[in-house]
């Protein structure tokens, strides 16, 4: 049984909204029988054409798929289809108190009906998603769950995923086969090269302060994530100067390879922080 | 809420009188049966006991019983020890329904250079003795097939497959864990090499295992210590679960029988009614032999998860073959195997029953199911549109 939060569990044995609105402004469908989920996802705006005043949805899927419909159709009540637009799935997931990490495709598809029916409104060409099994822009990479390329790095993007494993279980790919790890691993490779690139350059001359906090950082957002793709860990013991203590824990704790993960730590935080600073592994 | 118990599949839950044979054996008789002292050997005796009990269930000889933790030590042992004895042959069959026991393990052994072959099944999931007999070759090392399956309940024709493969010479290994104490097993009478079987399947606790080793099977412990279990797995016996599966075992041995019919009446029952009052069901394996325990029942445009926690609200357990339960994204690989359609298999849903079972619990889920079916397909999309047609 999954750690729903009482919330999920709420919005599964009570969902609001459950139903179609027959003379809906807008409707928007993803998903599919084979995919193990669908939505379909009914919107009705005011006379001004304005704001959304009425949202109801139609779910196949498991609880969490029910729960993030019924939040997502409470959410964009009262809001412009512009304001709505700016729902991301995360935020579906903390209207219900979080959701499982496994689960939260549930909330990605929540999004992704709301984005294909404001499309359609507006006459646009509706956005094609992991969900709707179709051919997509960009290149297959998935071929169970029919997800492109452009898909995933957007997903990859904005949820800040850093393994396979985190895509899996955001977006299915992954998920059958596996065959397509290797290459879900090569795109978040480049989506985390593009945001690098992106970001602003380190300053030359870092303060003591600046350092440590570049540092913490650093070992948070780049290096204890990638430890933990493999059942490892590590905790700062402490800074002085440029050399930067560490203990690791679990699978890192006692590995064999635990120097080649020093080095690694150490080559990172050369790259990332200040060329001149030295791993120690310490026991802590 | 009193519980509704239908996922004894999955486990089960101790007798009482299992329980009462093996209380004594914590704070009591608690000596270690390899002890030489009095203390130790009347613990022994009582091991030498479970040992004939559980020999006397499966029709085997005492010294063919090789206590172990689970059925996956024992699946395990069973494949490592035939890759150990004839290291010269490098190909093992399997099928693609087993437990994740054994296909997990032969999987991860294509990684060190074995050649795998999975078997198919058909619609009903049954397997086809022609495809085995055409997979045989003499660098078959092992085959190793499930008795039944754990999903569907299928039973597989086990005896002739273990004929045809003792035939070309290969060991046979039957992951027995579903179909031990619920159908007859005769080992006298049988080709079958190795088997598994698990306690907590049959009313025993969590954590005792057993693999039969037929006499004059070449076999090469998977653990190696200490002489327990003349030297066939090593580690100090697991003594008071050990005391509970002989009893277990002798419980079934005595009242299988009786026991079965019973459960296959009300089995029978549920899924009379089920498919009565619920449209678009069908039955995953209801075209061939099953064991009398299991139902699994699959229920177009709804998905399992779904209707598990909806049953759970109403204080019945059971199983679901749908992905959202079990973590993985795709249906069971069973239900795939078997190509049981997406429109079932995401809704398919797995009810196991036991001795404990009764009928006001059979009733009651009569009760609760179809409205809860009925209101999910309500709110799914593609119910609505066939609710609607």
């Amino acid at each position: 049984m999954w750690d729903y939060t009482d919330k999920v569990k709420e919005h599964f044995l009570n969902p609001r909204n459950v139903g179609e609105i027959t003379d809906a402004d807008a409707v928007g469908e993803v998903g599919s029988l084979a995919c193990g989920d669908a939505l379909k996802l009914f919107i009705k705006l005011d006379e001004k054409k304005e704001r959304i005043v009425d949202a109801r949805f139609q779910t196949f899927g498991c609880g969490s798929a029910i729960a993030s419909s019924s939040a997502l159709t409470e959410m964009v009540k009262g809001k412009t289809l512009d304001e709505a637009l700016q729902i991301s799935n995360q935020e579906i997931a903390d209207f219900l108190g979080g959701l499982p990490e496994e689960k939260m495709h549930c909330s990605v598809m929540g999004q992704e009906a709301l984005e294909v029916a404001i499309a359609k409104y507006r006459g646009v060409e509706a956005p094609k998603h992991g969900h709707d099994h179709v051919e997509t822009e960009g290149e297959i990479v998935c071929k169970c769950f029919g997800l492109t390329d452009i898909f995933l790095k957007k997903v990859i993007s904005s949820n800040k995923l850093h393994t396979a494993e985190q895509v899996t279980h955001f977006t299915k790919a992954g998920g059958a086969c596996g065959g397509c790890i290797p290459k879900i691993k090569e795109l978040i490779a480049e989506v985390m090269g593009e945001e690098k690139k992106a970001a602003p350059e380190r300053p030359t001359k870092l303060t003591n302060l600046k350092k440590m906090q570049l540092i913490q950082e650093t070992l948070e957002n780049e290096i204890r994530p990638q430890l933990w793709a493999d059942g490892g860990d590590l905790e700062l013991i402490d800074i002085d100067g440029a050399n930067v203590q560490v203990a690791f824990r679990k699978a890192c704790a006692g590995c064999a390879s635990s120097g080649n993960t020093a080095k690694f730590v150490e080559q990172k935080l050369r790259e990332m922080v200040s060329p001149d600073i030295t791993v120690q592994e310490v026991q802590g | 809420m009193k519980e509704i118990y239908l996922d004894n599949n999955a486990t089960t839950r101790v007798d009482e009188r299992v329980f009462e044979e093996m209380r004594p054996y914590f704070c009591e008789l608690y000596g270690n049966p390899s002890s030489m002292h009095f203390f130790g050997g009347q613990v022994q005796k009582k091991v030498d006991e479970a040992r004939s009990r559980v020999a006397a269930l499966l029709g085997a000889l005492p010294d063919e019983i090789v206590f172990t933790a689970c059925g996956t030590e024992s699946d395990n042992a069973a494949i490592r020890s035939a890759l150990e004895v004839f290291p010269e042959k490098r190909h093992i069959i399997t099928s693609r329904v087993e437990h994740p026991a054994v296909l997990t393990q032969c999987r991860n052994l294509t990684k060190r250079g074995y050649r795998v072959t999975e078997l198919n099944v058909d619609g009903n999931g049954q397997l086809d003795l022609k495809e085995l007999e055409a997979a045989l070759d003499d660098d078959t090392v092992i085959v190793s097939l499930m008795y039944a399956n754990n999903e569907t309940g299928v039973i597989f024709p086990i005896e002739e497959a273990a004929k045809m493969v003792k035939a070309k010479g290969a060991l046979f290994h039957t992951d027995a864990v579903q179909a031990v104490g619920k159908i007859p097993l005769n080992m006298a009478e049988s080709a079958i090499d190795l088997l598994s079987l698990s306690g907590h399947k049959l009313h025993a606790p969590k954590g005792v295992g057993v693999l039969y080793v037929r006499r004059g099977t070449p076999f090469r412990p998977l653990l190696v210590g200490g002489h327990q279990e003349r030297g066939r797995r090593a580690g100090t016996e697991n003594t008071a679960s050990i005391i509970a599966m002989g009893k277990a075992c002798e419980l079934a041995h005595l009242h299988m029988p009786e026991e079965a019919g019973r459960v296959r009446e009300m089995r029978d029952r549920l899924e009379r009614e089920l498919t009565a009052l619920i449209p678009n069901t069908r039955i995953n394996g209801g075209g061939t032999n099953r064991l009398p325990n299991t139902l699994s029942i699959a229920m177009e445009f709804v998905e399992g998860e779904g209707i598990l926690l909806l049953l759970s609200e109403k204080g019945i357990c059971a199983s679901s073959g749908s992905a959202c339960t079990s973590g993985s994204l795709e249906p069971s690989h069973v239900l795939r195997a078997m190509g049981v359609p997406f429109t079932c298999a995401h809704g398919s849903i797995r009810f196991s029953l036991s001795r404990f079972t009764t009928d006001a619990e059979i009733d009651a889920v009569i009760k609760e199911l179809p409205p809860i079916i009925s209101r999910l397909r309500q709110m799914s999309p593609f119910g609505r549109e066939f609710l609607n047609k």
